[in-house]
């Protein structure tokens, strides 16, 4: 069985390294992750997203959460993606591949993808 | 629909955090003789009346303004009686409530249990208020995951940490291969 002694370990890793930005400083990537999100893949776009950032070093400047239904269930997976001062951009029909495009031109390029927004696709 | 026990794991237990738990307890006990897998769901959330009970299994019910239809607890429903098996909620305001799914083991129908390690771990990390007890069995071997423990041992470190959060897969996934040895798919 796997020990305790490994999680002492991070901690005392971790007290070194203060975190410097604050919540609301960070991008906020916003996965739907109810019934209909789930069941339509939603968690392996999670999942994708979070590898991703952690792989980029980007774990200080951008969080992923999830939600519940948004009321658009045959979008699904939907995400939605918050800057400061920026408008909030949704996307659609995700997977795995799609998310970490999106991470890339993106989050990381600054550019929205508007092949996968909801915006590109007619609907508001 | 969901294609593995633990996406419905995953969906059920958002409930429970919705309602406000400040403790999630989730068991799942394979017993090979009696050849069944209990799921058990307990939360100390908010609860429900008991005509809320009656109704969460109808598919036309929820609680929900966004849309008409509440589908995770009749998936998880159907997906145990399809299997020979039973499902059952108990609550109460104020205490909590309590899901009970029974699987056929080897029922032909049993959906697999699927990605278990990663379902428990998204519960842990995307909801770093919420605590929970996870206790995996097999037969007479089990191991548990409780994050109060382990908030105990990183002192203010959060859950959340991509390191902590690394250390709660490896320790899902090679405590489950330890328990079962990979036997429960």
């Amino acid at each position: 069985m796997k020990s305790l002694a490994e999680l002492q370990a991070i901690r005392e890793k971790m007290q070194n390294q203060i975190n410097m930005r604050s919540e609301d400083e960070k991008v906020r990537i916003v996965v739907g992750m109810a019934t209909c999100g789930i069941a339509a893949g939603a968690r392996p776009v999670l999942n994708a997203l979070s590898d991703e950032i952690q792989k980029r070093n980007l774990t200080d400047k951008v969080s992923v959460t999830q939600t519940g239904c948004i009321g658009l269930c045959q979008y699904e997976p939907i995400i939605e993606v918050y800057e400061k001062d920026k408008e909030k951009v949704t996307y659609i029909k995700m997977d795995a591949e799609k998310a970490v495009e999106v991470i890339e031109r993106h989050i990381v390029g600054g550019h929205v993808v508007d092949k996968y927004s909801m915006g590109a696709s007619g609907l508001k | 629909m969901m294609t593995e026990i633990s996406l419905n794991i995953l969906d059920v237990a958002e409930n429970s955090t919705r309602a406000g738990a400040t403790l999630v307890e989730i068991t799942l006990a394979a017993d090979t003789k009696a050849d069944t897998l209990t799921l058990v769901i307990k939360d100390n959330g908010c609860g429900m009346t008991p005509e809320q009970v009656e109704h969460v299994t109808d598919p036309f019910f929820t609680t929900r303004t966004t849309r008409k239809v509440g589908l995770g607890v009749p998936f998880l429903k159907q997906a145990a009686e399809s299997t020979g098996g039973s499902f059952t909620i108990e609550s109460e305001v104020g205490v909590g409530t309590t899901d009970t799914a029974v699987f056929g083991l080897s029922h032909i129908d049993r959906m697999p249990l699927g990605d278990i390690t990663t379902t428990i771990q998204n519960l842990i990390i995307y909801h770093p208020d919420t605590d929970f007890l996870y206790t995996y069995r097999y037969d007479d071997k089990e191991f548990v995951l409780d994050t109060r423990e382990f908030r105990e041992v990183l002192g203010g470190v959060p859950l959340d940490t991509p390191d902590v959060a690394q250390y709660i897969k490896e320790y899902l996934a090679e405590n489950k291969q330890e328990t079962d040895n990979g036997k429960l798919l």
